[in-house]
């Protein structure tokens, strides 16, 4: 189990890290989520030893790695651009960890056909590393990694480089691979389709600090401050101010909200609207849906098909996801559920 | 995933099509560099040979002395390229990966020497180590023989040629991706095997290039055998240069001439072997991979090279500065009463025309000289390397033929070269335009060598991206090879200025001695006794060494137009 | 490096000699003077000649005197120059044998001592002459309270043991000189004396520019040798060129029997030149008592010129031998290769 105890790492002076603690156990995929520069690939170096933490300590198993260089971790790194060696074909780039360790040639075949075979690869074992394409190259970066089966993988933005196809069908086979073999790993990225996709555990890094740490679904209903909801593109963000328990009032109106947390008068609240939540299209306001409760009215300014839904975002910048199409300039109506963030 | 899509394809090959063929391509990146050195090497040399080559020249005693000759020349070249890149690896590692203050004129230091007379260097390393030198003050145990012993000449070739394995070699390896490097540590690789399974393999093209150019450099060499040998030793070089000038032999000489042309070919074929394979990738900003020392180990390191280093090239250098500005014979009377005395006349003095005589060199007019045929040789070796260096990036069999012929130039005896010139051109060759040719010759080769592994590597897929986006042949060149290649061009374009710059012989044999350059100015004054001519070579020396440091640096802050961080 | 023989070499000829076909009252005609690198002469005094004769003088230096030599021998069928400059006596049977000069029998001979007419047929004039001469540190022989030696035996004595520096008589004339001198002295006997002179750690280098200042310590180079096979113009040189001229010259020469040799330098019109009217102008020239007297702080040599007088420098400073060695031109020139390989066995080997 990897553990890592309040890392501290400023970059040319400016904090870039500060106080982050989180663990990783057997079989668990820790997602690292945050936006680009957030400091979550010098987290992954630090980890790797690539590079030293200000303060703090990375531990595995209760040992602290501290004195131990990288290339006596056995951990093993995914890189975004794969980073093959170029002079190395197919084979001695999977069998380059095998023969650090000194294994003999027979093993190293077999653990080569094997971590091959595990990323659907096995014929490729003559080819040069160059003349394959994104995806052969990061799956072969995969199968590398795995060869020497290492206590922890790391993979930083793997699939950044693929398009989307590609993207998903490596993902599903990752985490049939993370399943099978149960290594734990730490995996960063800036795409939240992809963190959800594949994380045990959710960490969401800004400003150098973990803002939201939980399981995805739990992240995903609570997400607790709206920096991470809008991080996670869950729906419309607002900024309110608490006029009574349970009522907000916001620049689109003023709501009902559910809320777990106890509001003062007058303070400053952060509600979510999702977009995909209760809504219902209705006539434009008559005088007897005065009193209707969260309803939020405007005027259509632009609808994007999505497949199974519509994107309808209104004239106030607010979107929602609504199973019909509206006309543009058309006045709609739509019923919502207020949560509170904070 | 390959998407080609087939529009796409018809369009390349459209764009293609609309190019000459392969074949008349070729030919055309050819036709300037090849007719430069037909006109200006090959023909010459060739006429010279043929005419005093004579088969009665293959006596026992003659064949004897060109075989002890070459075994000698041979072995000290080796020695002297080992030892180049003992120093030369660790220190362009050192320029490569890390940053500290002062790197830029170190670095800049160390490519002082590759252009400064022998008999300068000679009395740098003389103030250092000689029987009165600083060494023997400080530490006053019986001085070391220095001058004559083969100790000297490696010496020397190490200090002459380091720079060429920090440039060529630093170069590719600032292009390296970090996280190569990053990925075999988390392999399981110790810092030693990172080196020895990853960079070095990908730095072999350059490192087999740079070694090939200092070989030939010391095969070839010339001052400093017949200087620092003190007559001990005896190179192919040297004994043509006896033979053809003075005691003759010009038959002898010629056969020397073709042994030698044929150890060139022989050691740029094998160089063309080795490195056929060239691993392209995309290469990487040098900034991404710079960074200050950080574990004590790296600032261990840092710091006791760059002290090695300043020691090495630092030290012997700065005898002549601070001979130009410091006299030391006040009283020459009382011996061991030296009364330094700071003095600027050895300066002022240069702008004097004591004697009035005719082939005084106003030392302004000399710099001025100096850097407008070194301009003129960057000019020139680039616009012959480029086109030249392309071809050679992506060989094709007319590549394989022409490749070993490239080095020539450098392998070849410069005696012999220069008689052949007086036989084919003879009379109308007398315009100053030649100088830059002929240190066009010498620079060529490095151009070349520098430019083409640089070339090679950059990823096809690349250029093909860029073509399918519609960019024509020459802007892809513009837009794609050469902001990657800034570097590359730079650190050649830097090889062509120095060579020129200490291009001694070339300057000292003008006709015209309204063209004189700054090592002419220093050998006509370290061709009297006096202490005036003594100060002022030692003024003009260190004019040299400052122009060039100066230059130096400012080539490397240039930067061609529409490149990138690269 | 080899760089610098290079060009040193090929650029000689970059000079051609323009000739203008113009008649000569429409523009100055251009004369190509070839010498050697240690050539030098006032603006003033090229220029005077210049005017006179409505001529512009272009001056080819193309190395040393041996390789000047080879140079014109070898382009004789196309001369790159007027006038060949620099020929000295012990090439002299060279370059009469090869046949590269056209004969003059110019007027300012008359004013010429005979010693120094070498060449009886006139295809090459006496210029100047110098003398080779062992130069010595005075003041380390004072303050080591040592006898200056005076003969060539004295040097082999084993108080002045590594004492002496000479120059490679392969690749330096001067060298070449010394050893003349000693083969003069000593005869067949030579090969011994110079084995006794490598017993006495006699140090050998490429040429006078390092042993001058390298190794001599009477330089400004401050090197470990307090004798060194030089001019013996040079300690009057040392003067002259000083920042600040001193009362005595810091260095004087041994000019014992022998242990000079003294070297002419010749002038002779190239065959095949197309001024050769010019040419005879510029070679009375040379002989005149103007460039004579020019001659001694330009080139550090003395004029043969019997009218012209010496600069103060000389007459205090150098030391002139009166026996010098000396060695018929035709014998120099038949066995000096021969020689040089003896000596290279018996002390560089």
């Amino acid at each position: 189990m990897l553990e890592v105890r309040n890392l501290f790492k400023s970059y040319d002076g400016k904090p870039l890290l500060k106080d982050i603690s989180f663990q990783v156990g057997v079989g668990k995929t820790v997602c690292l989520l945050g936006a680009s520069g957030s400091g979550k690939s010098t987290l992954l170096k630090i980890v790797a030893g690539l590079e030293s933490p200000d303060s703090g300590s990375v531990l595995f198993d209760g040992h602290d790695l501290a004195n131990t260089p990288p290339h006596l971790r056995d951990f093993g790194l995914v890189f975004q651009d794969y980073a093959l060696f170029p002079h190395l074909d197919v084979y001695d780039n999977v069998a380059f960890g095998l023969k650090m360790r000194r294994m003999n040639q027979d093993e190293i075949a077999q653990r080569v056909a094997n971590s091959l075979e595990m990323v659907n690869l096995t014929e490729f074992e003559k080819r040069q590393v160059t003349d394959l394409s994104g995806g052969e190259q990061q799956r072969i970066a995969l199968a590398r990694a795995l060869a020497p089966r290492p206590r922890l993988l790391m993979f930083d933005e793997p699939l950044g480089a693929l398009d989307r196809t590609l993207r998903e069908d490596l993902l599903n086979e990752l985490r049939k691979i993370l399943h099978q073999t149960q290594i734990p790993a730490i995996y960063v990225t800036h795409d939240q389709e992809e963190a959800f996709a594949i994380a045990d555990r959710l960490l969401i890094l800004h400003d150098g600090i973990i803002v939201r740490e939980g399981h995805p679904a739990d992240v995903w209903s609570n997400p607790g401050s709206a920096f991470v909801a809008r991080f996670l593109g869950l729906g419309n963000v607002m900024e309110g101010k608490a006029i009574g328990n349970k009522k907000v009032e916001t620049a689109f109106g003023t709501f009902r909200i559910d809320c777990v947390h106890t509001h003062q008068k007058g303070d400053k609240v952060h509600v979510l609207v999702r977009p995909l939540t209760r809504v219902e299209r209705s006539e434009p306001l008559g005088e007897g849906r005065r009193n209707a409760v969260n309803l939020i009215q405007g005027i259509v300014t632009d609808i994007l098909f999505q497949q199974e839904r519509f994107k309808v975002t209104l004239d106030n910048g607010l979107y929602f996801y609504l199973s019909e199409s509206p006309k543009i300039g058309e006045k709609i109506a739509v019923q919502v559920k207020v949560e509170c963030l904070t | 995933m390959n998407q080609t899509v087939s529009h796409r394809d018809t369009e390349t090959q459209r764009l293609l099509n609309f190019s000459v063929s392969l074949w008349q391509k070729r030919f055309l990146f050819w036709l300037l560099p090849l007719s430069f050195l037909l006109i200006f090497f090959f023909f010459p040399l060739s006429r010279i040979l043929i005419l005093t080559f004579d088969a009665s020249t293959f006596t026992l005693e003659n064949l004897r002395i060109a075989i002890n000759a070459l075994g000698f020349t041979f072995y000290q070249a080796t020695l002297s390229t080992l030892l180049t890149l003992l120093l030369g690896l660790p220190a362009a590692y050192l320029f490569a990966r890390y940053d500290f203050r002062g790197k830029s004129l170190l670095r800049a230091l160390i490519a002082v020497p590759f252009m400064l007379p022998t008999v300068v260097v000679a009395a740098g390393f003389n103030a250092l180590l000689g029987p009165r030198g600083l060494l023997h003050t400080l530490f006053p145990v019986a001085s070391l023989p220095f001058i004559g012993t083969l100790t000297a000449i490696l010496v020397a070739h190490v200090f002459y040629n380091a720079t060429i394995i920090i440039r060529v070699v630093g170069n590719t390896l600032s292009g390296l991706d970090p996280k190569m490097e990053q990925a075999a540590r988390s392999l399981g690789a110790n810092p030693f095997r990172v080196w020895w399974n990853v960079v070095l393999p990908l730095l072999r093209p350059s490192l087999f290039a740079a070694s090939l150019l200092v070989f030939l450099f010391d095969f070839t060499s010339f001052g400093v055998i017949l200087l620092l040998g003190a007559s001990r030793f005896s190179t192919l070089e040297v004994e043509i240069y006896l033979r053809v000038l003075k005691l003759p032999n010009i038959p002898l000489a010629a056969l020397l001439s073709i042994v030698q042309l044929v150890c060139t070919l022989a050691f740029s074929i094998l160089y063309t072997r080795f490195t056929s394979r060239i691993f392209s990738y995309t290469p990487r900003s040098a900034k991404s991979n710079i960074r200050k020392p950080k574990t004590i180990r790296e600032k261990v390191f840092v710091i006791t090279f760059c002290l090695l280093l300043s020691a090495f090239f630092i030290l012997p250098l700065s005898a002549l500065p601070f001979r130009s500005l410091f006299r030391l014979e006040a009283d020459r009377g009382q011996r061991n009463e030296i009364q330094p005395g700071f003095t600027t006349d050895y300066y002022t003095e240069l702008f004097v025309n004591r004697r009035g005589s005719v082939f005084y060199v106003p030392p302004i007019e000399a710099t001025f000289n100096s850097l407008g045929y070194a301009s003129a040789t960057v000019a020139l070796s680039l616009l012959l390397g480029f086109p030249a260096a392309f071809a050679l990036a992506k060989p094709t069999r007319l590549e394989k033929i022409l490749d070993p012929l490239i080095m020539l130039p450098l392998g070849s005896s410069t005696v012999m070269l220069g008689l052949g010139f007086i036989i084919s051109y003879g009379a109308w060759l007398t315009s100053p335009f030649l100088v830059p040719v002929a240190h066009t010759l010498v620079a060529l080769p490095f151009v070349i060598r520098t430019l083409q592994p640089a070339i090679a590597s950059i990823p096809q897929r690349l250029r093909q991206a860029a073509s399918s986006l519609g960019a024509s042949p020459f802007q892809v060149w513009k837009t794609i090879d050469l902001p990657i290649l800034r570097r590359a061009t730079l650190a050649a374009g830097t090889f062509a200025f120095t060579i020129s710059l200490g291009e001694f012989g070339a300057t000292l044999l003008i006709s015209r001695p309204e063209y004189p350059t700054i090592p002419v100015a220093i050998e006509r004054f370290l061709s009297q006794p006096g202490g005036l001519n003594y100060g002022q070579a030692m003024a003009m020396a260190t004019i040299l060494m400052t122009l060039t440091t100066l230059s130096i640096l400012l080539i490397e802050k240039l930067r061609l137009p529409g490149a990138g961080e690269f | 490096m080899k760089r610098f023989v290079f060009l040193f070499v090929f650029l000689l000829a970059s000079c051609s000699s323009q000739e203008n076909v113009t008649p000569q009252f429409t523009g100055p005609q251009t004369l190509t003077v070839m010498t050697h690198d240690s050539f030098a002469v006032s603006e003033a005094v090229v220029k005077s000649f210049e005017e006179a004769n409505n001529a512009k003088v272009v001056f080819l230096q193309s190395g040393d005197a041996g390789a000047v030599l080879n140079k014109a021998i070898l382009t004789k069928d196309a001369p790159l120059a007027d006038l060949l400059f620099g020929v000295d006596n012990t090439f002299l049977s060279r370059a009469l044998e090869a046949d590269i000069f056209e004969a003059y029998d110019s007027p300012a001979l008359h004013e010429i001592s005979s010693e120094f007419k070498l060449d009886s047929s006139n295809h090459a004039l006496p210029v100047d002459f110098g003398d080779v001469c062992i130069n010595y540190d005075k003041s380390y022989f004072a303050g080591n309270n040592l006898p200056v030696p005076q003969s060539l035996e004295e040097l082999t004595k084993p108080e002045y043991k590594d004492f002496l520096v000479v120059e490679n008589p392969a690749t330096s004339s001067t060298g070449l000189a010394f050893l003349i001198a000693t083969i003069a002295h000593y005869g067949d006997e030579f090969p011994d004396y110079w084995r006794a002179l490598k017993a006495n750690g006699v140090v050998v280098v490429d040429g006078w520019e390092t042993a001058y200042y390298t190794n001599f310590s009477g330089s400004s180079g401050n090197g470990p040798q307090p004798m060194v096979v030089s001019y013996g113009t040079s300690p009057a040189a040392e003067v002259v060129f000083a920042e600040t001229p001193p009362e005595n010259a810091p260095t004087a020469s041994i000019i014992g029997l022998d242990t000079c040799f003294r070297q002419i330098e010749f002038v002779g019109i190239l065959k095949g030149t197309r001024q050769r009217h010019l040419a005879e102008t510029f070679v009375d020239f040379m002989l005149s008592k103007e460039f004579q007297e020019d001659m001694p702080l330009q080139m550090f040599v003395y004029p043969v010129n019997q009218t012209a007088t010496l600069p103060e420098a000389f007459v205090k400073y150098a030391q002139v031998p009166d026996q010098p060695a000396s060695l018929a031109p035709d014998e120099i020139a038949a066995n000096r290769d021969q020689w040089i390989q003896e000596w290279t066995n018996i002390v560089l080997k």
